[in-house]
């Protein structure tokens, strides 16, 4: 065999651990099945939406109007009267739609007296992800749609009217309701721009923390294989927990030292890319987080950073050397990226079911939720997340502490015989 | 009451028998070697002994804890001293002292670290980190730290080596003082001559089964050999 082919054969063989594998493997399937669950929000975004219309003007634009919103958005709910609004909002909760419409008795008439017409729009939001407002992106090209259609019959009709109205002849008096709050005078697409801002930074702390603590826990089992101090170590009188917790405590310090010096810059970086077109903040609306919400969301940071570092300490087990625990703190880098995307992209409470059940049992994905929910008082999530992260943490710990206990630790046994034959054994 | 006693010991991996039944007692100050060629059982023997491994049969008595059930107990009172050990490489050797020494009785601690240090003789390398030690000062300072905490039961794999002939020296007269003052000493080791010189007992282990037991000199009349090796030779390989 030439040299370059013996080379070769001992690193693939050398490579080829299920170290290696199972982690991609099972991040592979992860996004597969992540991929088939956005894939159905996203043909439900943009189908076309369902809305409810109440038309008051019989004349020629009002019927312009409604015609186009019959024609591309699936009607629902229709009226003759403002009386109804609630009768609609009402419906087209039960039927899953976005808006209701509401075309008043004088359209016609202001936009042939060159005033705006106005269509009154109440939204039903119900997620901030960017996914959850595609619906409503979706129904601005419906409003444009009947803006050029009302242009065209202006324009037919040669009327003459001033040139920059015709481009513009109606406006959008918007209400949105979200998580049972009113909020009068802003799209969904602004809330969703106002409240991803807002919850922006967690989400990267903790992204941050847990794969810069993470990787330093999986790091330290490694060395105290390849060092040979672990045996040692367990030999000396020391409870198992003791070891497994000093670690975990240690790294959580340094990952939160690393994340907030990390954080200070990204302060920075953010500070450049802020900028709002609504000029509204949550504050108006009375969605500030109380000095409570914050120990909640501090309480779910501390305990999802205790369970992915019993998570990380658990993988380390696994670690023969530097190099595998490289390999090693990949998946979890990528648990603690997915609930952060998914918090971007979608609300929870939108999510297909298997996503949120996904979405739930990642530990790193409650403090990422934990300041949305706690704007809108949604304590349930927020306490049901610790819960289940606090169970978590214990169970793996516990997992951890039995992994002390047994050979596995030293002797890494493996119930692939395959694998077996690969390696010698020395006693 | 022997301050070991190991019954019909059974150690598997998977379906393999790395100790086949073996056992052996060791009285209270006694050196007992463990002695066999490369994969016969010993640093097994050692491991499970040393509260690291579980057994799969027979039984273990430690200075009166069954292993199985007070392995925490008996941490207390051994010391492991494993045949590839290291240090952790960051500290220093004064420091990698202090840090074993803070398991033990925080009013013995200092006086442990202090013993460590004379153990080891690294003189002002004491204060260096371990990284930059040496193969042989990185066996010293082991040694140190395996015998500062007076360990009831001191249990060496191998403990000189990869040390020169002075240092090797050194460290034996230190195990055999160690024992002097009533501390139980078990060892493997590949070097008869050091088996010889060390050890009261010592059994003869090949294929995870003791093979010969007895007293050195007692052995050598036994099969009539000139030295240990001659005996290790004759029951393993014969």
């Amino acid at each position: 065999m030439s040299g370059l082919g013996n080379i070769t054969r001992k690193e693939i063989r050398e490579l080829l651990t299920p170290a290696t594998f199972v982690p991609i493997i099972l991040v592979a399937l992860i996004f597969g099945a992540m991929g088939n669950s956005m894939q159905g929000i996203q043909q439900q975004a943009t189908t076309p939406p369902i809305i409810g219309v109440i038309v008051e003007d019989n004349n020629t634009l009002g019927s312009v109007a409604s015609s186009i919103l019959h024609s591309q958005a699936k009607v629902v709910f229709n009226s003759t009267s403002s009386n109804d609004i609630e009768v609609g909002l009402s419906e087209l909760r039960k039927k899953d739609g976005i808006a209701l419409i509401v075309i008043p008795y004088n359209f016609t008439d202001r936009i042939r007296s060159e005033h705006p017409g106005n269509i009154k729009i109440y939204w039903i939001m119900k997620g901030a992800g960017l996914l959850d407002t595609i619906s409503s992106s979706f129904f601005n090209a419906i409003i444009a749609n009947i803006n050029t259609n009302i242009a065209k019959r202006l324009i037919s009709e040669n009327t003459s009217v001033n040139t920059s109205f015709i481009l513009s002849p109606t406006q959008r008096i918007e209400t949105t309701s979200f998580k049972n709050l009113e909020f009068p005078g802003i799209s969904p697409d602004a809330i969703s721009s106002m409240l991803s801002s807002q919850s922006l930074l967690i989400p990267i702390i903790m992204m941050m923390i847990i794969i810069m603590a993470g990787s330093i826990v999986i790091t330290s089992m490694a060395l105290e294989k390849e060092n040979k101090t672990l045996e040692t170590l367990l030999t000396l009188p020391v409870k198992r927990t003791s070891i497994v917790a000093g670690k975990i405590i240690a790294a959580a310090a340094i990952g939160l030292l690393l994340a907030i010096i990390y954080m200070v810059g990204m302060q920075y970086y953010f500070a450049g890319f802020q900028f709002s077109t609504t000029a509204v903040s949550l504050a108006t609306y009375g969605l500030v987080l109380t000095s409570t919400d914050f120990i909640w969301i501090g309480l779910s940071l501390f305990f999802a950073l205790i369970a992915g570092l019993a998570l990380c300490m658990l993988l380390g087990t696994f670690a023969k050397n530097y190099k595998s625990a490289q390999t090693l703190t990949f998946p979890i880098t990528m648990l603690a990226m997915i609930p952060m995307f998914i918090t971007m992209f979608a609300d929870f409470d939108t999510l297909p079911l298997a996503l949120k059940i996904f979405t739930f049992a990642i530990p790193f994905s409650h403090p990422m939720m934990a300041s949305r929910a706690l704007l809108f008082k949604d304590y349930v999530l927020v306490t049901g997340g610790i819960v289940y992260v606090i169970i978590f943490a214990l169970v793996t710990i516990s997992i951890v502490v039995w992994v002390f206990k047994t050979d596995r630790l030293l002797v890494g046994t493996t119930k692939f015989k395959w694998i077996k034959g690969l390696k010698r054994r020395r006693f | 009451m022997p301050a070991v006693e190991v019954k019909n010991l059974v150690k598997k991996y998977g379906s393999m028998d790395a100790v086949k039944g073996i056992s052996f007692s060791i009285n209270e100050g006694e050196i007992f070697g463990l002695i066999g060629p490369n994969g016969a059982g010993k640093t097994t023997t050692l491991r499970v002994l040393s509260t690291l491994l579980t057994i799969n049969g027979g039984s273990v008595t430690i200075l009166g804890h069954d292993l199985s059930k007070h392995a925490t107990e008996i941490r207390k009172l051994i010391s492991y001293l494993p045949e590839d050990a290291g240090a952790y490489k960051n500290l220093s050797g004064k420091a990698y002292l202090q840090f074993i020494a803070n398991f033990f009785d925080s009013k013995e601690a200092q006086a442990m670290v202090n013993k460590g240090i004379e153990i080891t003789d690294l003189g002002v390398r004491i204060n260096d980190r371990v990284d930059t030690y040496s193969k042989g000062m990185m066996r010293r300072l082991l040694v140190g730290r395996a015998l500062m905490t007076n360990p009831k039961l001191a249990i060496l794999d191998e403990p000189t080596s990869g040390l020169d002939v002075i240092n090797a020296q050194e460290i034996r007269r230190l195990i055999k003082s160690t024992a002097q003052t009533g501390t139980t000493v078990l060892l493997s080791s590949h070097n008869m001559l050091e088996v010889e010189y060390l050890c009261d007992r010592i059994a003869l282990i090949s294929e995870g089964k003791i093979v010969e037991e007895g007293k050195p000199k007692t052995l050598m009349e036994k099969y009539k050999a000139r030295n240990i090796e001659e005996v290790f030779i004759r029951t393993v390989h014969e």
